[in-house]
């Protein structure tokens, strides 16, 4: 749920709206707002499955609990990486593979 | 090779001070940040800070942030690297880092780290489920993205950070079921802990958590009462709905570039963890390697600030500028001294003496 209206918070604007891909469904997000973010506000909250399902933890980049396939590039931390319009996200599977690596 | 006389790691408060201390003097700086804008923790603070008037006490931290960043932007000795990971130091004293997707390479007269620190993890069952969130995570989704983590918090951690944290959840309208803690007593300032009390959240002393319930994320939690050894007792388990597991259990030091330069460093629990040990410039056993703020101990914005500012001044001195940086320092010492006085001030102040070389 977004915060729409904050007692100290003023800086929370209204940003540009745009359409990503998730598994395979067209969701909205704000641009430059990171993916993660985007996500859990589409109620999303499991990330990839390394046996186990697994969300993010730390926010900020340090811990990669949130590795996902991003525009077909694996390990992509998106609790930082900015969301663009079109991007196309997938859950990973452990390691993920490689872009154009071998199968 | 690109070359710089201080390279900074981290522009939080203590990077920050560091910078403009050094470049005051003279000094030419470059200040790295893998964040998208400067300020560390100090731009999820929405909180009016604890600490001396000097230091910004009574000042939100996110104004704080801005206040320095004001003074940094105005100075041309100070090159700012946002969004800007340093990946390494090599034992040539080559900084390695990544700016943007580009791989990068430079060199420093002296370098000072102001990393910070990151959170800690907590053993319970289950708590790599998707909803088992760090406090400082939370944090920055509600207050620097404005999305909310859910709809109802278990926070873990009556300190500080776990008091502040349930009431900025309450301030963006979730709901806290519960604040739990394995001591016997609320380890954080009684004025923050008044606070949600009196928004009706129960603060649950000698408490642990030992599952996480869920199969794909969060949906509830079992808690049960702990002895005075911290043992679970039998037949005190309690479950919870919550969707929103929160730790708040604190923080250790950013060490891994530390370590990379090779200084000596020791585990010293009130300070967080490992912890390198440091003069009274805050040198390193590293020559020309200088450490401040959550980095060097866990402590507060308020001492980082004017750790920073020592460490900045003493690098530049070294490179031979300023003058009279001696009786400076002598007042921003005396500064630490006077944030350092209470009970908790003292825990550090034990355990830094066992870190000076
Ligand atoms: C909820 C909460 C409430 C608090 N309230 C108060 C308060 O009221 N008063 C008070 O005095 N203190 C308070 N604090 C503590 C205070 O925020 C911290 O002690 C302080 O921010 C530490 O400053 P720092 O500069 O050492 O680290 P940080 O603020 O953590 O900054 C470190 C910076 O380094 C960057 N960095 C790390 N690694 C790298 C790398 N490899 N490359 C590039 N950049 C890197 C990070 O991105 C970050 O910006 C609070 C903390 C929390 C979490
Ligand atoms: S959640 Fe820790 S790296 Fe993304």
């Amino acid at each position: 749920m977004r915060i729409k209206k904050h007692p100290v918070l003023s800086s929370i604007v209204e940003k540009t709206e745009v359409e990503f891909i998730f598994e395979g469904k067209m969701l909205k997000g704000y641009e430059g707002e990171p993916i993660a973010a985007a996500l859990h506000e589409n109620g999303v909250r499991v990330l990839r499955h390394d046996h186990r399902p697994r969300g993010f933890f730390c926010a900020i980049g340090n811990c990669s609990s949130c590795l996902m396939e991003v525009n077909g590039e694996p390990n992509v931390r998106v609790c930082v990486e900015e969301l663009r319009d079109g991007m196309v996200i997938n859950m990973q599977e452990g390691k993920g593979k490689l872009k154009g690596g071998e199968e | 090779m690109l070359h710089t006389e201080i390279a900074i790691i981290g522009g939080g408060p203590a990077g920050m001070c560091a910078a403009i201390a050094a470049a005051n003097q003279g000094a030419r700086v470059t200040l790295f940040d893998r964040g998208k804008r400067l300020g560390g923790q100090l731009v999820k603070q929405t909180h009016r800070f604890f600490g001396s008037e000097k230091e910004y006490a009574g000042i939100r931290g996110i104004d704080i942030a801005k206040i320095l960043y004001e003074e940094i932007e105005k100075n041309k000795l100070i090159d700012v690297k946002l969004d800007t990971t340093v990946l390494a130091i090599y034992s040539d004293g080559v900084i390695s880092y990544e700016e943007g997707k580009s791989y990068k390479r430079m060199t420093s007269e002296k370098t000072i780290i102001a990393a910070g620190a990151a959170e800690k993890m907590l053993l319970f069952e289950n708590n790599d489920l998707p909803g088992v969130y760090g406090a400082g995570a939370v944090q920055t989704l509600m207050n620097e993205h404005g999305i909310v983590p859910g709809n109802n918090v278990l926070m873990i951690g009556a300190g500080n950070i776990g008091l502040i944290v349930s009431y900025q959840l309450m301030q963006a309208g979730v709901k806290v079921a519960a604040i739990i803690d394995a001591a016997p007593k609320v380890g954080g300032y009684l004025v923050h802990a008044s606070k949600v009390r009196r928004l009706g959240v129960p603060i649950l002393t000698s408490h642990t958590i030992k599952t996480a319930l869920g199969n794909e994320t969060v949906e509830g939690a079992v808690i049960c009462e702990v002895d005075d050894k911290f043992n679970p007792i039998p037949n005190t388990d309690q479950t919870i709905d919550v969707d929103i597991i929160c730790l708040a259990v604190g923080l250790s030091p950013q060490g891994e570039l530390l370590r990379q330069t090779g200084c000596e460093v020791k585990y010293v629990p009130s300070l967080g963890g490992f912890v390198p040990l440091r003069d009274e410039n805050l040198q390193t056993t590293t020559n020309g390697v200088y450490v401040a703020g959550d980095s060097a101990e866990v402590e507060e914005a308020s001492s980082a600030m004017v750790e920073g500012t020592i460490a900045g001044l003493s690098a530049a001195e070294a490179l031979g500028y300023g003058t009279n940086i001696v009786a400076i320092k002598e007042g921003f010492k005396n500064d630490l001294d006077v944030l350092r006085s209470g009970a908790v001030g003292e825990k550090i102040k034990s355990g830094l003496k066992l870190l000076s070389c």
